[in-house]
């Protein structure tokens, strides 16, 4: 069974551009796109999602996202990931208009087989609830040094 | 005590219904209770409330009342977060102990 799984550096990008939401999630499909992992229809189908059923989660004093759409525009399973310098405000999990919580990563999932997938999607959970790794992310400063950090991260067994 | 069945309802079905849909499962059977636990997109909750007629909700995306059916709800943001994910499943349990009176 596969347990790991590897982060291409062409999605990880620190310090992403974009001056709202929507440019940066734009900005981050886009990586995934020219990457090969997704379709072009995937950029359009990340925007109109989080509108619908925002990502945004809240954790211990940060804020973090995971957009992610339909399988049908996923070519092969992929997560990118940026951080961003300033905090961009997303709408929370399951919250109303009012719930907001300020993101400073943001995991874009490109899922093909959700169960498939678990034990990444479990060890990205661990990941999230880590603060100290968190940090240590936030204030990577290479993109291809924190593609491996966290490849290994995701590649770690999860024992629940 | 019988099985019980779990809707696990997230926006698109697959990555949050999947992760809630496995905790939900593990944790429950820690406490003693054995569920099925189904996954679907939130569009598809009328059609699968009606085929399975689970026992409880789980969801990480709003569900109203009304899409509900009357079936309990049970936010699972928790199971993504990690706080809060035994003091939900004690009142899942709950739930589904007293259903079965």
């Amino acid at each position: 069974m596969k347990t790991g799984f590897d982060i291409d550096k062409r999605v990880v990008k620190i310090g992403i551009e974009g001056r709202d939401k929507t440019e940066v999630l734009t900005n981050m499909a886009r990586m995934l796109v020219e990457a090969g992992y997704v379709k072009e229809s995937y950029i359009d189908g990340i925007l109109k999602r989080e509108k619908i059923f925002p990502t945004g989660i809240p954790l211990d004093g940060y804020g973090i996202a995971i957009p992610h759409t339909d399988i049908e525009h996923v070519n092969s399973p992929m997560v990118a990931v940026a951080t961003l310098i300033n905090p961009i405000e997303f709408n929370c999990m399951g919250g109303g208009d009012e719930d907001r919580v300020a993101v400073k990563i943001i995991f874009m999932l490109a899922m093909k087989d959700g169960n498939e997938q678990l034990p990444m999607l479990q060890s990205l959970m661990h990941i999230i609830q880590d603060n100290k790794l968190i940090n240590d992310i936030c204030e990577s400063t290479d993109n291809e040094l924190l593609a491996s950090l966290l490849t290994a991260e995701l590649g770690k067994q999860v024992n629940v | 005590m019988r099985n019980f069945k779990v809707l696990s309802v997230c926006g698109t079905g697959i990555a949050t219904s999947t992760v809630a849909a496995k905790k939900t499962k593990e944790m429950l059977a820690k406490r003693g209770i054995n569920v099925e636990v189904i996954e679907c997109k939130v569009t598809e909750i009328d059609i699968k409330i009606d085929n399975i007629k689970p026992d409880v909700i789980v969801h990480t995306t709003p569900v109203s009342d009304e899409a509900a059916k009357g079936i309990k709800k049970f936010f699972g943001l928790p199971f993504l977060t990690g706080m809060g994910t035994d003091a939900l499943v004690d009142k899942i349990a709950e739930y589904l102990k007293s259903l079965d009176k």
